[in-house]
């Protein structure tokens, strides 16, 4: 392999981590507030399907994002009024709204299979996009592509950084002592969750009009199962849950080559590769606070102890828990 | 006469309200609501091949559904009960391909059913494995099992157990007819399938409500710590709670090969796990309702398959239908609950 094909294989693959991007960012905003949304792998199909089928419609891509943003928001704030105000399992709900929207975004989606619709168009950045490497590796893409990493950074420095990050990260800890600082916790949990919902709606369309251009039915069936796993593969930190989509696409980018080689292995074995560095991942990384592992780490060398307690942190505390008020 | 009213009006309102919902989503695209509610309910009784093949849907959604009132009683949400069928389809697989013309065709059929339960069993205790040493949440652990699974089979399919000449999607070579589960006439209904079901739902249901490792089960999904202080052994009833949910569906993986596919396919489960996850969310705390749901659900399931051909109608509306009715229902549960409080 040449350097010229690693070039475009590293900017492929920041291409396609693009959607994965977005929606593990939206998981992440809810889950920092102390909610999960388990609905996103549906959430992100009706959200797409619906994206395609009105930019195929009014011809306008714009609209289409519009769309599925509004998809997304629909679908969390049922995650959230079913969660948080009738303090349903988040778990229960979250999983049939995955099926249930899956079967809806196939259902309605049936006139829009196959068709051809618009996308999003390419655009390099001006003056960023001839530096050499780095400008064909992140500034030759299009908009939605630059927002996915635009959202990242913004959001690390959100959570870190501002008033209304610690709140949410508050929710998520401690709600009990936000609610005697006389903070709306359940508003708060509301806002964080559509926000979220909004941002895996546009992975969605990120998909169906820029990745993938087009609707078939479940073509991105998954995904939003993944997402949910980087995020805790991520450890709740943004940079590492980035890694973690980067790491995925790497991982898909692989398999299909190792299919373009004469392998033994018939292709289709491969597809389910990154599923098994999956299980592998996370469980190294929750294992950091298990008895054994605690046992195995005292008789290890102090570098690797440091190494390995730093790659795990705790889920928010009220994770998936509503919120009684006192 | 005034309970019964006051315990079924919130379900009956979901029930209502689930019906209206999906007609709207009917209406939404241009679909008349009557009419496809017609074929959803009628469909599935109009020919007795078509009534066959709903039982045949039936029986592996009853059992895998039933299989997850065990977990769900161990409060253990395990996603991975597909995975844990297609397992137990390939497990059969794996004792029929040693077929000798012998005498006694029921060993074959026996050894196969020990054998998809046993492994199915085995393939959760993976989930429990890695939800119990290494804390990764059931939910990942079975669904990354369920695509593991998935691989593990189109390996199969497609390598060491392809047919000779070319491999496909449609399965390996055929078993020999002598295998094949006895059907009654002239349809696809083996009925030795539905047999094994409502035996095992009557078992499961046994071990659950009425022994007492069913009571410590039950306690240590409500909550593991008091559980574990009062002598339950929490961690080991989990196990075997999540053993019996695979079993169970590894038994109706290992009965689709037997009775329906005559091979192994890719995709052994085709989404009648998850189904069994929306028939056990329903029923959930009353194994009674088990059976009835997942015979209503293979009726609208099977009913849809008609849709197409009758009225140009995408068949997943009864998927939509099945949704919105989970969700009526846990939603009207929990509006009974409050309302019982207050």
């Amino acid at each position: 392999m040449n350097e010229s094909q690693l070039l475009t294989d590293m900017a492929a693959i920041i291409a396609m981590s693009a959607p994965l991007l977005l929606a593990t960012m939206g998981v992440l905003i809810g889950e920092r507030a102390g909610v999960i949304n388990l609905s996103v792998d549906g959430s992100m199909l009706l959200a797409g399907m619906t994206g395609f089928a009105v930019a195929l419609t009014s011809g306008s891509v714009v609209l289409g994002f519009v769309a599925a943003a509004l998809v997304g928001a629909i679908v969390a704030t049922l995650v959230a009024y079913l969660g948080i105000s009738m303090r349903l399992s988040q778990t229960a709900v979250g999983f049939v709204l995955a099926l249930l929207c899956t079967d809806l975004s196939s259902f309605l989606g049936n006139p829009y299979v196959q068709q051809q619709g618009p996308a999003v168009p390419a655009w390099d950045v001006p003056v960023l996009a001839e530096i050499p490497v780095i400008g064909p590796l992140l500034f030759q893409h299009d908009v939605v592509i630059y927002t996915s990493m635009m959202v990242v950074l913004v959001l690390a420095w959100v959570l870190r950084a501002t008033r209304v990050g610690l709140l949410v990260r508050g929710v998520g800890e401690r709600p009990d002592a936000l609610f005697a600082r006389g903070i709306d916790v359940v508003r708060m949990r509301y806002v964080a969750v559509i926000v979220g919902g909004v941002l895996i709606g546009l992975a969605g369309a990120a998909y169906t009009l820029d990745l993938k251009q087009g609707w078939t039915y479940r073509h991105i069936a998954g995904t939003g199962w993944i997402a949910l796993a980087i995020v805790i593969f991520g450890a709740w930190q943004p940079a590492r849950i980035a890694l973690g989509c980067y790491l995925f696409a790497v991982l898909q980018v692989m398999s299909s080559r190792m299919q373009a080689n004469t392998w033994e292995i018939p292709t289709q074995v491969l597809q389910v590769a990154p599923f098994v560095v999956m299980i592998v991942v996370l469980a190294i990384v929750n294992s950091m606070g298990t008895p054994w592992m605690q046992r195995f780490l005292a008789h290890a060398p102090a570098r690797v102890r440091r190494i390995l307690t730093r790659i795990s942190q705790p889920a928010p505390a009220a994770l998936g828990q509503p919120f009684e008020q006192q | 006469m005034r309970q019964f009213f006051e315990r079924y009006q919130m379900p009956a309102i979901g029930l209502v309200s689930a019906l209206l919902i999906t007609a709207l989503v009917m209406l939404s695209a241009q679909v008349p609501p009557l009419s496809v509610y017609g074929v959803l309910l009628t469909g599935s009784f109009s020919t007795p091949t078509r009534f066959a093949d709903m039982l045949m849907l039936a029986a592996p959604l009853l059992l895998c559904a039933v299989g997850l009132t065990s977990s769900f009683a161990a409060g253990q949400y395990n996603l991975g009960i597909e995975g844990q069928m297609t397992i137990g389809g390939v497990a059969a697989m794996a004792v029929l391909r040693w077929y000798v013309d012998a005498p006694f065709v029921a060993f074959w059929w026996l050894g196969a059913l020990v054998a998809g339960a046993v492994m199915g069993g085995i393939w959760a205790l993976l989930v429990a494995a890695l939800k119990h040493y290494t804390r990764v949440s059931e939910i990942f652990a079975g669904l990354g099992l369920n695509f593991v699974a998935l691989g593990v089979s189109l390996y199969l399919v497609f390598g060491p157990w392809k047919r000779p000449g070319v491999a496909s999607m449609s399965g390996t070579e055929p078993l020999p007819e002598a295998l094949w589960l006895t059907t009654i006439a002239g349809t696809r209904l083996a009925w030795l399938t539905p047999l094994v079901a409502i035996a095992v739902c009557v078992v499961v249901w046994w071990l659950l409500r009425r022994t007492h490792w069913g009571l410590q089960v039950r306690a240590s999904g409500l909550s593991p710590l008091a559980s574990e202080r009062f002598q339950v052994p929490a961690t080991r009833r989990m196990f075997e709670a999540m053993w019996l949910a695979g079993a169970s569906a590894g038994l109706a993986g290992a009965l689709q090969i037997l009775g329906l596919y005559h091979a192994l396919v890719p995709n052994v489960a085709s989404g009648i796990g998850l189904m069994g996850l929306l028939v056990a969310l329903i029923a959930r705390a009353d194994i009674r309702w088990v059976a009835p749901i997942a015979l209503m659900f293979a009726t609208l399931t099977a009913g849809s398959i008609q849709l197409p051909l009758a009225l140009a109608v995408d068949s997943s509306i009864s998927g939509v239908l099945q949704g919105v009715l989970v969700l009526a229902m846990i939603v009207s549960r929990a509006m009974t609950r409050q309302r019982g409080r207050a």
